[in-house]
């Protein structure tokens, strides 16, 4: 028992200077503890960094065809070229931007209809509440990618911001689902109800009360939902159903595909793109750890349960 | 009962609405796509072919509701028109012949990923702080984030160019008819090896990191180090009292998961040139064959529904809590 009082004690200093002060110094507390997040931004950062001062890092045009083609990687081309002679490295880079724009911005309009779609309804109650579950139900059920390809077929010239919009219209069902089952668990609490009674409209109990209290959350939609659709980005441009004329990440792998690049050995073409999306959902997946720290402080006590166990003789 | 009835009610509810999100797509779209393949396929097909069409595409006069009790009516009763691209071939004649393809491989492969991941994620738990759970956790965030089509291209280079240990392509060799015959079966087996493995290795992350997540929870339960006080065996310990009620919370994941797993294995079927509903949904798809992609959405759709109403039946009958009825 004096184990546990004693873990509890360390708990209790190490969550002491936390307490409500501030968020960063609870950021702070996460990240000093778990590294996994910090590997996260890095790598996010470098892969940003890198798309943003892409015309520094490279003096080719992405598009220019003006080089042998198929070549492997090199000093000139550090990541070869391309069957129609085009830098494999300028393309990574300059795709990247267009790759990370999408993904966020999807990201963003699933994460706000998310919020939007999870919290009014429920807050409200009443009928609008069960047919908006259900609604939310069934998109969450409807197969995704399936959906965006009929829809991107209908849709002819379907450049990035229509496939971001697509994707972002159709991502929200999973955010609002378990935004809303948070709404009303929130609501029932005592600090909403009594905001409600003194008087608050229903606008402010929401934005002030209830949002601030699931920020976390909305956060952790936010990565998720970017990374779903980065994915659900490039496995479009893979299928043909992009503009193929615009450089991302996914029209690399589509034109490498139908360029028979696997076929020519012609690895530096194919690796590179699909790489990048990993590591940019490898990346948000490891910030998603911190963030989930934040809303379940109970992940937190991971490590002092981990270290407790051993002296309790490890079941092996 | 009352509780098998509700799902089957909200089954019914999910079909209606893909099928109506089918109907309302082409209709909804500025300048009807539908309109332009019509155009294209003039003289190519027979007129009532044609008139079939602008009928199931909505280029007529008749009001939209009539339309629409046309459409589900020609639905229930499998009438889901003619493939252009491989006219005048039934949708459904394609459907039947991909379906099974697909089915097979996504059953076999989500049943393989979902065994393995569990007990992966069953074994982390159990040694948490160890060597094992530093790194399985890690390389599932990590695979979990690979890109399915992408996965397949480097399995498909690796194993299938470079070494020459699997096929490269499609579902058996062209010399062998499909017939139940042991080397026709093992022929099939051995080209589905690589389209599973992709599957497999890109869905697995998710049902590891959810079983060890859920996994930590339990064994953090009193009852647990009860049983452990008592004595009990590591494995009875570890599956009868921990992983039965850790497993619950996974498989509300699901509905979510299983639909991942088909988008993800429609394109692994278009890497693999597998002769399922992905593969057939591209050729659709760049031939602006509409009514084989309506038709093959909705096979899709339905599909992954009615596995996700078996799984919430499963789920119903595990954890009697779901069964109450009165909470959402």
């Amino acid at each position: 028992m004096s184990q546990a009082a004693h873990t509890d004690a360390e708990q209790a200093a190490v969550q002491a200077p936390v307490k409500r002060s501030s968020r960063w110094k609870e950021w702070s507390g996460i990240l000093k503890r778990d590294k996994r997040p910090l590997v996260g931004i890095v790598i996010l950062l470098l892969f940003m960094l890198s798309a943003a001062f892409a015309p520094l890092l490279t003096p080719y045009n992405p598009s220019a065809t003006q080089f042998t083609p198929l070549a492997a990687p090199s000093w000139h081309h550090w990541l070869g070229t391309t069957a129609s002679g085009q830098d494999v490295w300028s393309q990574f880079l300059y795709g990247g931007r267009i790759s990370l724009s999408v993904g966020f911005f999807a990201g963003f309009i699933a994460t706000a209809l998310a919020v939007i779609l999870g919290m009014l309804p429920s807050y409200l109650g009443g009928w609008i509440d069960t047919t908006m579950a259900t609604f939310t139900n069934i998109m969450l059920v409807i197969p995704g990618l399936p959906l965006l390809i009929v829809i991107t077929a209908y849709v002819h010239q379907t450049g990035p911001v229509t496939i971001a919009l697509v994707i972002g219209l159709t991502g929200w069902a999973w955010g609002a689902r378990i935004l809303r089952s948070q709404t009303l668990s929130l609501s029932r609490r005592d600090f909403v109800i009594a905001s409600r009674l003194s008087g608050e409209t229903q606008w402010r109990v929401l934005t002030g009360e209830i949002l601030p209290n699931m920020l976390s959350l909305v956060v952790a939609n936010l990565v998720f939902a970017t990374i779903a659709a980065i994915l659900a980005e490039a496995s479009l441009e893979f299928l043909g159903l992009g503009n193929p004329s615009v450089v991302t990440w996914g029209t690399m792998l589509y034109w490498a595909d139908t360029g028979q690049a696997l076929l020519n050995g012609a690895w530096w073409w194919i690796v590179p793109p699909g790489l990048a999306i990993a590591l940019v959902g490898l990346s948000l997946s490891l910030i998603n750890f911190g963030v989930d720290q934040v809303s379940n402080p109970r992940l937190r006590l991971n490590k002092v349960k981990a270290a407790r166990k051993p002296r309790k003789g490890a079941p092996s | 009962m009352r509780f098998i009835l509700r799902r089957l009610g909200f089954l019914l509810l999910s079909l209606w609405a893909a099928a109506t999100i089918n109907f309302v797509l082409p209709r909804l779209m500025p300048g009807n796509p539908a309109i332009l393949m019509i155009g294209r396929f003039k003289g190519q097909i027979s007129p009532k072919a044609l008139h079939a069409l602008e009928l199931q595409f909505g280029v007529t006069n008749t009001p939209l509701w009539s339309q629409y009790l046309t459409y589900l009516n020609h639905l229930v009763h499998g009438q889901w028109g003619l493939s252009l691209t491989y006219y005048p071939v039934p949708v459904s004649r394609i459907i039947a012949q991909s379906l099974p393809w697909t089915l097979g491989l996504v059953g076999v492969a989500t049943v393989l990923s979902v065994f393995i991941g569990v007990m992966l994620g069953i074994f982390t738990a159990w040694h948490r702080g160890g060597k094992w759970d530093a790194i399985l956790p890690t390389m599932s965030t990590f695979t979990a984030a690979l890109p399915y089509f992408w996965l397949a291209l480097i399995l498909l280079y690796l194993l299938g160019y470079l070494w020459h240990w699997f096929p490269m392509a499609h579902a058996y060799s062209s010399t062998l008819t499909p017939a139940f015959t042991l080397p026709f079966i093992s022929n099939m087996l051995y080209h589905a090896v690589l389209p599973a493995l992709t599957i497999v290795i890109s869905s697995i992350g998710g049902w590891l990191l959810g079983m060890r997540n859920n996994m930590v929870q339990t064994l953090g339960e009193d009852y647990v180090l009860f049983g452990e006080a008592r004595g009990l065996k590591s494995n009875r310990l570890m599956f009868q009292y921990a992983a039965r009620n850790a497993i619950l919370p996974s498989m509300t994941g699901f509905a979510m998961a299983i639909g991942f797993v088909v988008g993800g294995a429609l394109l692994t079927e278009v890497v693999f040139s597998y002769p399922g509903l992905g593969y057939q949904l591209l050729a659709a798809v760049q031939n602006e064959d509409y009514p084989l992609m309506q038709g093959l959405f909705l096979i899709i759709a339905f599909s992954v529904l009615v596995a996700n109403f078996l799984v919430e039946l499963l789920y119903g009958k595990l954890d009697p809590r779901t069964r109450g009825g009165a909470s959402q």
